[in-house]
C-alpha cells in the first residue's frame, strides 16, 4: 500500500493510501507538518494530493535515497496512529446562492433551488486538496443528490469567489480563471490574497460550512456583483 | 531609483528568478526561466548569484534605453542584438551607457532569450519572488514606458560564455527522458511508442505546457490528483504527451509516463512550434549527477 517513488531527479513521492477518505486529509497535514519541521532544510516543497505527498528536495543537500531513509521512521510512527485527535479548524463561509448555473443545477438534480441551498448549506465539508490555481481548495464530499458531472464545455472565465460544484466536490474560485464546474453562488470573503500570511485561509484537513446570505449583505460584506 | 527604459516591450517579456519556491501546496506555481541554461550563463557572465532577477524576452523585438552606466548581457535565442545600432554578440557581457538604446531583433533560431544586467534588476517580490506568473495574476509583462530598476555597475573587460556552452538550437534535439511513475502501467509497446517516433511541438504550447503531437499512446486510467513537478510527462486521454513547464499547475490527476531530464527543458523550451523533438532514456542516477555538476558551476 504505502510506498516510495522518484518523481523525476528533484522529488520524492510518497504513495500513503489507494484511496481517499475522511480521515486521509487531516493526517497529511500532520504528516506534512512533521516532515517540514524535521526536514525543511533539504526540501523547497511539499505538496499533498489525495492519497499522496510529493516532496520536492534540494538536490545539493540530498536525494531521493537518503530522504528516504530518514522518513522511514517518521511514517512508522504515521501509520501506527491512524486518527487525529485535532479535527481541522472550522472556517463559516457566506454565500450568495445567486449563481449563473443555479437554476440549471436545480433542474438537473430535479430539485427546488431552496432544496438545492438547503443540502449543500446541511454538510460540514472537508479540505481534501488545495491545487489547479492558488488557494483552489477542494471540498468533500458534497450530497450525491447535487452530483453532477462538469460541464461539457468549460467557462474561459469564471468569476472571483465563485462557489461551484462537480461530481462530489465543491470549492470556490479564488480568481478569475478559466472553469469547468457549476457555478451557484458567490463568497465575498477573498480566499487568496498574497499580503495576508498564510496567504489563504483554508489549509489541508481544515472544516468548512457555509451559510446563505442575502444579496445585500453579500455586497455588504464587500462582494461585488 | 534609475535602470533601463522600455520603449518597446516585445509580444511577451517577463522578469524571472529562481522561482516562487515554497508556495506549492497552496497552488501557486513556481515559474522561473523557461531556459535555466540560457539564464544561468546570462547571470553568470555579470558576476550575479544564481536566481539574480533578469528579462524573459519572448520572440525579441524589444528596445530598452539606458538611463544609467550599467553592463549586460543576453543569452539564449539567436537574434540581432544592438547598442545605437551597433551590432553586439550574444552570449557575451558588454557594457551599456547611460543614454545608449539597447535593441533585439526577432529570434532567428530559438524561442527565448534573457537579458541580464549587472547586479540584477530590482523589483518588489511577491511570495518571495519576482516571477512573472501570468496565468495566476502575480506581476505583469513589461510594457512600453516601465523602468526596469537596477544600479550602476562596471567591468574592466568583456568575457564570453566558451563556445562549447553555446547552445545551438538548430537541429532535432534528443531530449533525454528520466522513467517511471506510471511507466510501468503503460504496454510496453506504448512506451518504445514513445521513444521510437519523432514528435512534433504544437503551437498550443505555453509557458505552462509544451504539447506533443504525434502517433497517440494509449494511456492507463487516471489516478487520483496528485503533486506534479517540472518536467513531468503526462498522456492524457487523447494520447498526445504534455510535458510541464516553468509555469505548470501543482497538481494533476493524468497518467505520467517520466520526467524530462531538467538540464534538457531549456533545449525543449527553445523550440519553435511543429519543430521536431526525439527522446531517449537516462537512468535517474546520471541525470542526477550530471545537474550536481551544473549547480556545482553556478553556485546554486
Amino acid at each position: 500500500m504505502m510506498r516510495f517513488e522518484p518523481a523525476g531527479a528533484e522529488a520524492l513521492l510518497l504513495v500513503l493510501a489507494d484511496q481517499p477518505d475522511a480521515q486521509l486529509p487531516p493526517r497529511i497535514a500532520l504528516l506534512a507538518e512533521r516532515i517540514r519541521t524535521e526536514l525543511g532544510e533539504v526540501l523547497t516543497d511539499l505538496v499533498p494530493g489525495w492519497t499522496s505527498l510529493l516532496l520536492h528536495y534540494d538536490l545539493m543537500r540530498t536525494d531521493h535515497l537518503q530522504l528516504a531513509e530518514r522518513l522511514k521512521p517518521m511514517l512508522e510512527r504515521w501509520l501506527a496512529e491512524p486518527y487525529v485527535a485535532e479535527a481541522g479548524r472550522l472556517h463559516e463561509l457566506p454565500i450568495w446562492y445567486g449563481g449563473e448555473d443555479l437554476g440549471e443545477v436545480a433542474r438537473l438534480c430535479q430539485l427546488s433551488i431552496a432544496q438545492v441551498i438547503e443540502l449543500h448549506t446541511a454538510v460540514e465539508y472537508r479540505v481534501g486538496a488545495i491545487g489547479f490555481a492558488p488557494g483552489f481548495a477542494y471540498l468533500a464530499e458534497l450530497d450525491a443528490r447535487l452530483a453532477l458531472p462538469r460541464r461539457a464545455t468549460p467557462r474561459t472565465a469564471v468569476p472571483a469567489g465563485s462557489l461551484a460544484i462537480a461530481e462530489r466536490q465543491t470549492a470556490i474560485y479564488p480568481q478569475r480563471s478559466p472553469g469547468g464546474w457549476h457555478l451557484i453562488g458567490s463568497c465575498p470573503w477573498p480566499l487568496f490574497d498574497v499580503t495576508q500570511t498564510p496567504p489563504c485561509p483554508l489549509a489541508l484537513g481544515d472544516r468548512v460550512r457555509f451559510r446563505s446570505i442575502a444579496e445585500r449583505d453579500f455586497v455588504g460584506e464587500g462582494g461585488r456583483l | 531609483m534609475s535602470g533601463l527604459r522600455v520603449l518597446k516591450p516585445g509580444p511577451q517579456s517577463l522578469l524571472q528568478d529562481g522561482g516562487r519556491l515554497g508556495w506549492q501546496h497552496l497552488g501557486v506555481s513556481p515559474a522561473g526561466p523557461l531556459d535555466g541554461h540560457a539564464a544561468a550563463w546570462a547571470n553568470h557572465l555579470l558576476g550575479n548569484p544564481w536566481g539574480t532577477p533578469l528579462l524573459e524576452v519572448a520572440l525579441g523585438d524589444v528596445e530598452l534605453q539606458a538611463e544609467v552606466d550599467t553592463w549586460v548581457a543576453v543569452c539564449g535565442a539567436q537574434m540581432p542584438l544592438s547598442v545605437d545600432d551597433q551590432p553586439q554578440s550574444l552570449w557575451t557581457r558588454l557594457p551599456l551607457h547611460k543614454g545608449q538604446s539597447l535593441r533585439m531583433g526577432f529570434a532567428r533560431r530559438g524561442q527565448r532569450a534573457y537579458l541580464a544586467v549587472a547586479g540584477g534588476f530590482i523589483a518588489v517580490p511577491v511570495l518571495g519572488s519576482v516571477s512573472v506568473q501570468l496565468r495566476e495574476g502575480m506581476g505583469q509583462a513589461l510594457q512600453a514606458g516601465d523602468l526596469l530598476a537596477c544600479r550602476a555597475a562596471s567591468f574592466s573587460r568583456s568575457a564570453s560564455v566558451p563556445w562549447p556552452y553555446v547552445a545551438d538550437y538548430s537541429c532535432t534535439p534528443l531530449l533525454r527522458v528520466i522513467t517511471g511513475a506510471d511507466a510501468a502501467s503503460f504496454e510496453e509497446d506504448q512506451l518504445q511508442g514513445f521513444f521510437a517516433q519523432t514528435w512534433q511541438l504544437s503551437p498550443h504550447s505555453d509557458r505552462m505546457g509544451a504539447r506533443l503531437v504525434g502517433e497517440a499512446l494509449q494511456p492507463p486510467v487516471r489516478q487520483w490528483s496528485l503533486g506534479v513537478g517540472r518536467g513531468a510527462i503526462q498522456v492524457p486521454p487523447d494520447g498526445q504527451p504534455i510535458i510541464l513547464q516553468a509555469d505548470h499547475q501543482t497538481m494533476g490527476g493524468y497518467p505520467l509516463l517520466g520526467w524530462l531530464h531538467p538540464l534538457d527543458q531549456g533545449r525543449l523550451a527553445q523550440c519553435p512550434a511543429h519543430h521536431s523533438l526525439r527522446f531517449t532514456p537516462i537512468s535517474i542516477g546520471d541525470a542526477q549527477t550530471e545537474l550536481r555538476e551544473f549547480y556545482r558551476f553556478f553556485g546554486r
